[in-house]
């Protein structure tokens, strides 16, 4: 069991795998996300599922390296096995749950930043496939970290592309580009989903705020269990507590404290680093 | 002869000084020579009224002569009809208020140490006894699947394997043995030893056990039934939801329910450097709860190198937690502020834990349950200053499977509705322990999973 059955690196930094994990493929619907255990001392880190594949018994996830445990997942090769795969965890997206005619009446945009994109994907191609009109942002900081470019292009009517730095398409933030998509070009949605880092969806949020958008973000909080036992996750939603895993991960934008999620997004930032030096590495 | 009878021959332990800065267990437990020396203190009671405080009756006076005659294999021999994880219970049963709190000895002096007892015989056997043969169920064997690997799931599944089901065991995480796994620290229930080995003899009974599967997401209970041809179904899935206080400052950064704490340090090992998932308790933590769970995020948090202070709003006597983990506490130096109540946790600039502030409490009449209710002392507001608040209130049941499996009903409190044998609402699902019952013990877990294993055998008998 879950034996990486392709490998690809996306960016000097960002890692796609095919991994083989049958229940999980058989039972993933988009929105959600999985938890990977590279090895017996290692962490349980949550990832979003950016593929599934019933048929095949197979899901993709997408990966940066950003500290010591995810490098450890990069770092692995095909034909190799992480210790442990197990989801579907979370709900599915909502549009999952509308009904037809409900659905029909949608126009969706989504704002997908960074390693953000990949589960976007999913969620993408099952709105083009039920005949939703969707059109999709993505951003990096430049060129090269843009990802899901072509994939995304065959399951959405309009992608756009914008980078920090202007080496590709639009020159600015993704805030920028919808701002101007919806006020300077006329484009009309009924619905934005923004998901990306922890301070991109909360300048999302307060740019669909401006623009009278509903806008639902998917929090990529830290979590041990993943099954709403620890409460790791936790964050204010319209002044409630609410756990990401269970809950979650989608919420209502506009209800999120943004500001508190990202401080305690930090909370092992001290713990991280001791062990990102233990191992030679810093970034 | 007489003085010698009334009082109990204490087990040794690690030094409090010494243990507080490590994870080992902190009881020896009896040898041998102890054992018997011990076991000969029971009056072998007519009557016995500590079998009758056993919530899975073990024959407690019959295995206690055998240890006395040294007949070990024969004491385990009679454990084994009623329970099936002696080792476990013998370390974490609140014996106190169940066999030794009944012990006829305990009236006029100490109670026989039933509880040490036990753990020297399931110790001594799985030091000297060969295991037994790995066994296989017969091919077309009626299939169960049992949801969870804590005490009810395992008891359910050895007893079902010994009819003859093949029984899959599902568990949501990657390793077995739920609450025991996560829960409880090493210090008071070692893993490797005690625990796995508990679990192996499950697993050589036939019973197969697939983690990483969680029932609600990853399979339900009806693809489970229609799909995979399992003809019942027990949940024994326990309470595993963390409850807050709901007050201002609760999602600052270092406040943590004892659940996350303690898997991070049980289940992921973080108390050991070569593990990599993080924990922090901080130079000062407070623990906020006064149970068993409590006492042992405290001591854990102590052991991480923490001054700890347990806060609790009723007095030492209310008290939930076992005397002996109290005790144990206070001598590993855990401090205690009780009649006091946290009312808000106040936060630095960054967003982290800098205090707790409290108010002191006392107590009133009697409320609906008889206990008396604290009430807060008007103007006694304090606060203590700390880098970890862990919140310690009670966990209440998982509501995965009952949102996401049709005819299964739960209570107000989460709690699945199953009668006495753990039929539930769904005909052919049986539930038991904390899923049903809220928190409470291992023991009445495992007695629940046996019961519900014997009700299982009839319904799928009457459906033959």
């Amino acid at each position: 069991m879950y034996e990486i059955l392709k490998k690809e690196m996306l960016t000097p930094t960002v890692c796609r795998m095919v991994v083989e994990a049958r229940r999980l493929a058989r039972a993933a619907r988009p929105g959600q996300f999985l938890i990977v255990l590279n090895d017996e001392k290692g962490e349980r880190i949550p990832l979003t599922i950016s593929d599934y594949d019933a048929e095949e018994g197979t899901v993709t996830i997408v990966t940066q390296k950003i500290g010591a445990s995810t490098a450890d997942i990069v770092g692995r090769a095909v034909g190799e096995r992480f210790l442990d795969v197990v989801g579907p965890l979370g709900n599915a997206s909502d549009f999952m749950e509308m009904a037809p005619e409900e659905l029909a009446a949608q126009r969706y945009i989504f704002i997908a930043g960074g390693v953000g994109t990949a589960p976007v994907y999913p969620q993408v191609r099952w709105l083009h496939a039920h005949g939703v009109p969707v059109d999709v942002i993505i951003g990096a900081k430049t060129k090269d970290l843009l990802i899901y470019t072509e994939e995304m292009r065959s399951v959405c009517d309009n992608l756009y592309l914008c980078t920090d730095d202007g080496s590709e398409g639009f020159h600015g933030l993704v805030t920028a580009l919808l701002e101007k998509l919806v006020r300077e070009d006329g484009k009309r949605y009924t619905r934005a989903v923004a998901i990306g880092p922890m301070v991109m969806m909360k300048f999302a949020t307060l740019t669909c705020r401006k623009l009278a958008l509903p806008v639902v973000v998917s929090l990529n909080t830290l979590m041990v269990d993943g099954t709403g036992m620890c409460g790791a996750c936790r964050v204010s939603v319209g002044g409630k507590m609410k756990f990401a895993c269970v809950d979650g991960p989608e919420f209502d934008g506009s209800e999120v404290d943004f500001d508190e999620a990202m401080k305690r997004q930090r909370q092992y930032w001290d713990e991280e680093q001791a062990e990102n030096a233990k191992m030679g590495r810093t970034e | 002869m007489m003085a010698e009878r009334l009082a109990r021959l204490k087990a040794r332990e690690q030094d409090p000084k010494v243990r507080a800065a490590n994870f080992e267990e902190v009881c020896y437990g009896f040898d041998a020579q102890e054992a018997q020396q011990e076991a000969s203190r029971c009056l072998h009671c007519k009557n016995p009224r500590c079998v009758g405080a056993c919530p899975v009756s073990i024959r407690i006076p019959e295995f206690i002569a055998a240890v006395k005659d040294g007949d070990f294999a024969g004491a385990a021999a009679v454990i084994a009809q009623d329970s099936s994880l002696p080792a476990i219970c013998g370390r974490v049963c609140p014996q106190e208020t169940q066999c030794e709190g009944s012990c006829v000895l305990g009236i006029k002096g100490e109670s026989v140490s039933i509880g040490k007892l036990e753990r020297f015989v399931a110790d001594w056997s799985r030091e000297n006894l060969p295991a037994g043969p790995a066994q296989q169920p017969a091919p077309g064997a009626p299939k169960v699947a049992i949801i969870g690997s804590g005490p009810a799931g395992l008891a359910c599944a050895g007893d079902l394997a010994k009819l003859g089901y093949a029984c899959t065991v599902f568990e949501a995480l990657h390793e077995t043995g739920g609450v025991l796994r996560y829960g409880i620290p090493e210090f008071r229930l070692p893993k490797d030893t005690v625990l796995q080995h508990e679990i192996d003899n499950i697993t050589r009974l036939g019973v197969r056990i697939e983690t990483d599967v969680i029932v609600g997401r990853t399979v339900t209970v009806d693809e489970l039934m229609d799909r995979e041809g399992f003809q019942a179904v027990f949940i024994g899935t326990g309470a595993g939801l963390p409850k807050f206080m709901n007050i201002p400052g609760e999602n600052l950064c270092g406040v943590f329910s004892a659940n996350e704490f303690l898997t991070r340090s049980n289940l992921m090992k973080a108390y050991r450097d070569d593990y990599k998932t993080p924990v922090h308790a901080g130079a000062k933590a407070i623990v906020v709860g006064g149970g068993n769970v409590a006492m042992d995020a405290a001591r854990t948090a102590l052991r991480l190198g923490a001054e700890t202070t347990v806060v609790y709003r009723r007095t030492e006597v209310e008290l939930p937690a076992r005397v002996e983990e109290v005790h144990h506490a206070k001598e590993e130096g855990v401090r205690f502020e009780l009649l006091t109540n946290p009312v808000e946790i106040l936060g630095d600039e960054k967003g982290w834990v800098r205090a707790v502030r409290c108010i002191r409490m006392k107590l009133g009449e009697p409320d609906a349950s008889g206990r008396r209710a604290p009430v807060e002392i008007p103007g006694s507001e304090f606060e203590i200053p700390t880098e970890t608040v862990i919140m310690s209130l009670g966990t209440a049941p998982n509501p995965l499977l009952a949102r996401t499996t049709a005819g299964l009903e739960a209570n107000r409190r989460g709690g699945l509705v199953a009668d006495e044998a753990g039929a539930t609402t769904r005909p052919g699902v049986f539930a038991g322990g904390d899923a049903v019952s809220g928190a409470a013990t291992v023991i009445l877990a495992m007695g629940a999973g046996r019961r519900a294993a014997r009700a299982i055998d009839a319904y799928l008998k009457s459906r033959a």
